[in-house]
C-alpha cells in the first residue's frame, strides 16, 4: 500500500503546504514550514527498509497526464535515485532549521519556495518520463532563482542571472533533443511516447542523431554538475546565495547532474557515451575539475568560495567513476554523490553559522577561534577531514572505491585523481588551520558564542551520517548495487 | 448541420455570429449617440459591449455544437471548427480588453464611448480573416479591423504620441494592404478565382506551383501579411504604434488583431497557396529573422512597453515557426500557442496600464521596483506572465513553446527548433529583469505604487488570464483536442477534381 502513493505524497505534499505557508501569518511560517520538511522527512524513510534492492525500479506509478503526446505521470525509485531522495528530504528540514536565523525579511515566500524546490528536486529524481523530468527539472529552477536574487547577498542579482541563463542554455537544447528522440523513436515503432522504457527500448536506430542529442543531454547535465569549462556560475551562485540555498544547490542540485548522466544519458546514448574520443574527453575534463578545483580552492580567501571550488573537484570524482564504468566506481560515485551531499551540507551550515556571529567569510578574519568556540571547532574538524577523505569518514569510502574501480579502466587518470585528494587535504586543513587554529590575533573572535540548541539540531544528525558512512557503508552499497549492476550492463557495448 | 449556401437561410444561419455582432454594433451605435457625456454612460456602453461579445460567443457555440459545416463548396465563408475556435479567441481577447478599459479609459479621462463600437467593429473584422473562404472577405476583414484600429489608436485626441501611432499606423497599414491586394490580384490572374479551396483545386490540376504570376502573386501575400503581424524586417511600425496606442488598446493590438492577422496567413496558406512554390521558404526565413530579430532588439528596451511590444514581434516568429511547419500538427500549434500567447500578453499588458500614471504613457522597466512588497498579488501575476512568456513549467508558455517544437521536429525543421529554444534563451535576458525589479530590487520610495487601481472589471480579467495560464500549463488536454480537430480542417482541396463537382475542402 505504502509503495502505491508515497512517491505521490512526497511530490504534493510540499506543494500543498507551500500554499499554506504562504497564506499563513508570518511568524507561523518557518515553524509551517519546518514542520512540513519533517513530516517530508518521515513520509521517506520507511522507503528505506521497504526497498527491495534486486527489484530494480519500484515503488511506481503510471497515469496518463497528457495521451495526445503520449506524456505520463510516470514516477519510480531505484538503488540510484532512492539515495538522492532521501538525502533530499534529510536536508529540508535542516535547511529550513538553518534558516531561521538568518531570514529576517519576507519569509512566508522564502519557505513557500523552499517547499516547491523540494518537490522539483524529488521529481528530478523520481520521474520515469521524460516530459515530467524536464518540467520538475524548469520547475527547481524557479525558486532556486528567487532564493539567490532575493535573498542573497551583494551581488545577487547577477549571480541568480548567471545561474539561470547558464542552466536555461542547458535544459532548453535538452528539450529539443528530448522531441527529437521522442520523434525518431515514434516513428520508427509507431507508438509517440515520453515514456522512459519505451524510449530505453528503442534506441538502438538513431545512427549519427544519437550524438547530437547525446550532446544536448551532456550540455544540460555538464552545466549542472558543473564539469570543468561549465563551471563558472557555480562559485558566484553559492557565495551570494544564503545559506540553505548553498547548501541545497551543492547538496542536492548539483547531484541532478550526474544523476541525469546515469539514469538517461549514459543509457539512453550509449553509443556516443562509450565513443573513444568522446570517453577521452570527458575524463580529462572530469580530471581537470578534480585538479584544478582543487587548486583554484586553495587560493581562495573566502571560506565559502573554497567550498564551492571544492565542490567542482568532488564532482570530478563522480564524473571519473562513472565513466570508468566498474562496479566499484559506479559504487563509488554514488557514494560521492551521497557524501558530498552530507559533508558539504555541513560545511556551508558552518560557514553560514560563523558568518552570523561575525558577518564575515573570509578566512583571514578568523584564526585561534578553538579557544573560544570549541564546538564549532570540533565539527569544522570533522566534517572537513571527512571531505578531504580521511578512512573512517564517509569521504574515504566513496572516493577510495571510485579510485579502486577507476585504476582497472583509467589507470593513469586514477593516478593524477589521487592527487586530488592531496590536493583537498592541502586546501581544506590549511583553511582549518587559520580559522580554528593560529593565535586568536583578532578581538572581534574574543567574544565569539558557541553552537547553539538550534545549530546542534542542524549539525548532529550530518554527523552521525558521516560516521555511519565511514564506519559502516554495507547497507548503502548493497542497496545500490544491484542498481549498478544495471546501469554497467544497460550502457556497456551489447 | 448541414449548411446549403444556396439556401438564403442557411446562409444566414452560417453567418449567425457575424450578424449578431454587427446587431449589436448599431445597437451599440444608437445608444452611444445618444448618451455620451458621463462615466456612467461610458460605462453601459462597456457593459453592452460585453454582453454584445457574449451573445456572438454564444452563438458560435450553437454553430460548434451542432457541427455546423458547408454543404458542398464553401464560397465566401468557412463553416469549420478553425473558424469557431479562433471567433472564441478574438471574442475572448475582446472582452478581456473591454474588461481593462474600464479603468483607463476613466483615469485618462477619455470620455468617448465610440471606443467599445469600434472595438466590436475591429472584432467582426477579425472574425471574417479567419472565417473568410474567400481572399476578397479575407480582404475586406482585414480593412474592417485595420480602419477601426487607426482609429483606436488615436483615440486619446490630447496625446501627441497617441496621434503619431495612429497616423504611423494608417500609413503603413495603408501600405501593407496594398500589397495584399496587389497580390490577390497577381494570384487571381494565375489563378482566375479568389475562392481558397479553388485555388488550391486550380494550382494542383493545372500544375501552377511553378507559374511566375502565382509565384509574385504569393510572394506579395506573405509581404502584406508579414506587415499585418509585425515579423522581420516589416515590423518597423509596431514598437512605435504600440507604444503610442492607449495600453488596452496596445493590448489589443499585440493579441487579438495579431491572432486574427496569423490566422488569415494560417488559412490562406493552408487551404489555398499550400502548393504554390515559395511560401514555406519565404516563411522559414521569416520565422528565423523575426526570432532572432525581435528577441535581440527587445534586450535594449527599458521601456516596459516597448519591451513587450519587440516581444510579441518575438512570439510573432515562434509562431510563424508552425506556420512553416504546415502540417496538422503545426496547425494545432499554431492555435494552442495563440490562445497562450494571448492570455499572457494580454496581462502583461494590463498590468503596464495599471502602473501607468494619469497622461504618462511610459512605464520603465525599473518603475516597477519594489512592486512585490507593496502589491504583491499585481507582482506575482506579472511574474507569472514573464515566465509563461519565457516558457516556463507550468504555464500555458511552456505547452505552447513545446507543441511548436514539436511541430518544428515532425516537419524537420531541426534548425528552426534549436532557434526558437536559443532565442528563448536570449529573451530570458529582457524578461527576467522585469521579475527582478518585481522582486529582487527595493522599492525607490514608499509611495512608488500608491497609484495603482485596478477596479472590479479588471480584476476579473487578470484572474481569468491568471488562471487559464497555469490550467492550461497543467492540463492542456481539452484546448489541445480542440486545436488539434481545428487545426485538422484547414488543409488544401485535393487536386484533381472535375468541374462543378468540387470536393469541399471545409465540408468534412
Amino acid at each position: 500500500m505504502y509503495a502505491r502513493w508515497v512517491l505521490t505524497a512526497l511530490l504534493a505534499w510540499p506543494l500543498a503546504a507551500a500554499v499554506a505557508v504562504a497564506l499563513a501569518p508570518p511568524r507561523w511560517a518557518k515553524h509551517l514550514a519546518l514542520a512540513a520538511a519533517l513530516v517530508e522527512f518521515a513520509l521517506s524513510v520507511p522507503m528505506w527498509w521497504t526497498f527491495v534492492p534486486a527489484d530494480g525500479l519500484q515503488f511506481r506509478i503510471a497515469a496518463q497526464w497528457i495521451p495526445a503526446w503520449g506524456i505520463w505521470y510516470a514516477v519510480g525509485v531505484d538503488g540510484i535515485s532512492l539515495f538522492m531522495v532521501l538525502l533530499t528530504t534529510l536536508l529540508m528540514p535542516l535547511s529550513v532549521l538553518g534558516s531561521y536565523a538568518a531570514i529576517q525579511q519576507r519569509e512566508r515566500g522564502y519557505y513557500a519556495l523552499l517547499l516547491v524546490l523540494t518537490t522539483g528536486m524529488i521529481g528530478v529524481f523520481v520521474a520515469l518520463d521524460l516530459f515530467f523530468f524536464y518540467v520538475m527539472w524548469e520547475v527547481m529552477l524557479i525558486p532556486m532563482y528567487f532564493i539567490i536574487g532575493v535573498w542573497g547577498g551583494d551581488n545577487r542579482l547577477y549571480a541568480a542571472l548567471k545561474f539561470f541563463i547558464y542552466t536555461m542554455v542547458g535544459s532548453l537544447l535538452m528539450l529539443v533533443a528530448i522531441i527529437g528522440l521522442w520523434y525518431v523513436v515514434g516513428r520508427s515503432t509507431g507508438t509517440y511516447s515520453f515514456d522512459y522504457h519505451h524510449l530505453l527500448g528503442n534506441v538502438d536506430g538513431l545512427g549519427s542523431l544519437a550524438y547530437w542529442f547525446f550532446g544536448a543531454f551532456f550540455l544540460a547535465f555538464a552545466i549542472k554538475v558543473p564539469v570543468f569549462p561549465f563551471h563558472t556560475w557555480l562559485p558566484d551562485a553559492h557565495v551570494e546565495a544564503p545559506t540553505a540555498g548553498s547548501v541545497i544547490l551543492a547538496g542536492i542540485l548539483l547531484k541532478m547532474g550526474t544523476y541525469g548522466f546515469l539514469r538517461f544519458a549514459l543509457p539512453l546514448f550509449p553509443g556516443p557515451a562509450l565513443h573513444p574520443t568522446v570517453q577521452a574527453v570527458i575524463v580529462v575534463l572530469a580530471l581537470i575539475g578534480i585538479v584544478y578545483g582543487g587548486l583554484v580552492a586553495m587560493v581562495q580567501p573566502d571560506f565559502k568560495k573554497l567550498i564551492a571550488y571544492s565542490s567542482v573537484a568532488h564532482l570530478g570524482f563522480v564524473m571519473l567513476g562513472i565513466w570508468a564504468l566498474t562496479l566499484q566506481s559506479v559504487q563509488g560515485a554514488l557514494l560521492v554523490m551521497i557524501n558530498h551531499g552530507i559533508s558539504t551540507a555541513a560545511l556551508f551550515f558552518l560557514v553560514g553559522m560563523l558568518y552570523e556571529r561575525r558577518h564575515s567569510r573570509r578566512i583571514d578574519a578568523y584564526g585561534g577561534i578553538a579557544k573560544v568556540v570549541p564546538i564549532l571547532a570540533a565539527t569544522l574538524t570533522i566534517v572537513s577531514l571527512s571531505s578531504i577523505g580521511l578512512p573512517g569518514t564517509n569521504g574515504f569510502v566513496g572516493e577510495f572505491l571510485v579510485l579502486l574501480g577507476a585504476f582497472r579502466t583509467y589507470p593513469i587518470a586514477a593516478g593524477i585523481a589521487t592527487t586530488g585528494v592531496i590536493i583537498a587535504a592541502m586546501y581544506l586543513l590549511g583553511a582549518l588551520q587559520r580559522i580554528i587554529f593560529n593565535p586568536l590575533a583578532q578581538p572581534e573572535n574574543e567574544r565569539l558564542p558557541d553552537l547553539s540548541a538550534r545549530e546542534l539540531a542542524i549539525l548532529v544528525p550530518l554527523l552521525a551520517c558521516i560516521i555511519w558512512l565511514g564506519v559502516y557503508p554495507q547497507p548503502f552499497l548493497a542497496r545500490m548495487e544491484p542498481a549498478a549492476r544495471q546501469f554497467i550492463e544497460l550502457v556497456r557495448p551489447r | 448541420m448541414r449548411l446549403d449556401f444556396g439556401n438564403p437561410g442557411d446562409l444566414l444561419r452560417a453567418l449567425l455570429p457575424e450578424l449578431v455582432l454587427s446587431g449589436w454594433i448599431m445597437v451599440l451605435l444608437l445608444v452611444v449617440g445618444w448618451r455620451h457625456r458621463t462615466v456612467r454612460d461610458l460605462r453601459i456602453a462597456g457593459w453592452l459591449a460585453l454582453a454584445a461579445l457574449a451573445s456572438t460567443a454564444l452563438a458560435v457555440f450553437w454553430l460548434w455544437w451542432n457541427t455546423a459545416r458547408a454543404e458542398g463548396l464553401a464560397t465566401m465563408i468557412a463553416v469549420d471548427d478553425f473558424r469557431f475556435l479562433t471567433a472564441w479567441l478574438f471574442l475572448g481577447a475582446a472582452a478581456l480588453t473591454v474588461l481593462l478599459s474600464f479603468d483607463y479609459l476613466e483615469r485618462e479621462e477619455l470620455l468617448v464611448p465610440e471606443y467599445y463600437v469600434l472595438l466590436l467593429l475591429a472584432t467582426l473584422g477579425m472574425m471574417f480573416v479567419s472565417g473568410g473562404e474567400d481572399l476578397m472577405v479575407i480582404f475586406l476583414g482585414l480593412e474592417l479591423m485595420s480602419v477601426a484600429l487607426y482609429v483606436l489608436a488615436g483615440i486619446n485626441r490630447k496625446s501627441a504620441r497617441a496621434a503619431e501611432a495612429a497616423l504611423k499606423y494608417f500609413l503603413i497599414g495603408a501600405f501593407a494592404s496594398g500589397f495584399l491586394l496587389y497580390g490577390i490580384a497577381f494570384v487571381f490572374g494565375a489563378t482566375g478565382t479568389t475562392n481558397l479551396a479553388l485555388i488550391a483545386v486550380q494550382i494542383g490540376s493545372l500544375d501552377l506551383a511553378r507559374h511566375p504570376l502565382l509565384l509574385i502573386g504569393t510572394a506579395l501575400v506573405l509581404v502584406g501579411f508579414a506587415f499585418k503581424v509585425a515579423a522581420v524586417p516589416f515590423h518597423m511600425w509596431a514598437p512605435d504604434v504600440y507604444d503610442g496606442a492607449p495600453t488596452p488598446v496596445t493590448g489589443f493590438m499585440a493579441t487579438g488583431v495579431k491572432a486574427a492577422a496569423f490566422a488569415g496567413l494560417f488559412r490562406v496558406i493552408g487551404e489555398g497557396l499550400y502548393h504554390a512554390g515559395v511560401w514555406r521558404e519565404v516563411v522559414y526565413g521569416l520565422a528565423l529573422v523575426t526570432m532572432i530579430g525581435g528577441n535581440l532588439i527587445a534586450l535594449a528596451q527599458r521601456s516596459l512597453k516597448r519591451m513587450l511590444a519587440y516581444s510579441s514581434v518575438a512570439h510573432a516568429g515562434y509562431l510563424l515557426v508552425a506556420v512553416a511547419a504546415g502540417s496538422s500538427a503545426g496547425a494545432a500549434a499554431f492555435l494552442f500557442y495563440l490562445v497562450a500567447y494571448t492570455l499572457m500578453t494580454l496581462a502583461a499588458f494590463a498590468l503596464v496600464a495599471a502602473k501607468g500614471r494619469h497622461g504618462e504613457s511610459d512605464v520603465l522597466i525599473d518603475d516597477l521596483a519594489g512592486l512585490s512588497r507593496q502589491r504583491p498579488w499585481l507582482a506575482f501575476l506579472l511574474a507569472l506572465c514573464m515566465l509563461s512568456l519565457l516558457g516556463f513549467p507550468p504555464t500555458a508558455g511552456f505547452v505552447g513553446k513545446w507543441y511548436i517544437l514539436l511541430a518544428a521536429t515532425e516537419a524537420g525543421y531541426g534548425l528552426l527548433a534549436a532557434a526558437v529554444v536559443l532565442t528563448s534563451v536570449v529573451s530570458a535576458g529582457y524578461y527576467l529583469p522585469v521579475v527582478m525589479a518585481l522582486y529582487m530590487k527595493p522599492e525607490p520610495s514608499p509611495d512608488a505604487h500608491a497609484g495603482i487601481r485596478v477596479g472590479g472589471p479588471a480584476r476579473a480579467a487578470l484572474v481569468v488570464a491568471a488562471v487559464g495560464l497555469l490550467l492550461f500549463g497543467v492540463r492542456p488536454n481539452r484546448l489541445l483536442e480542440l486545436s488539434q480537430q481545428a487545426g485538422a480542417v484547414v488543409r488544401p482541396a485535393p487536386a484533381v477534381v472535375p468541374a462543378g463537382a468540387g470536393s469541399p475542402p471545409a465540408g468534412r
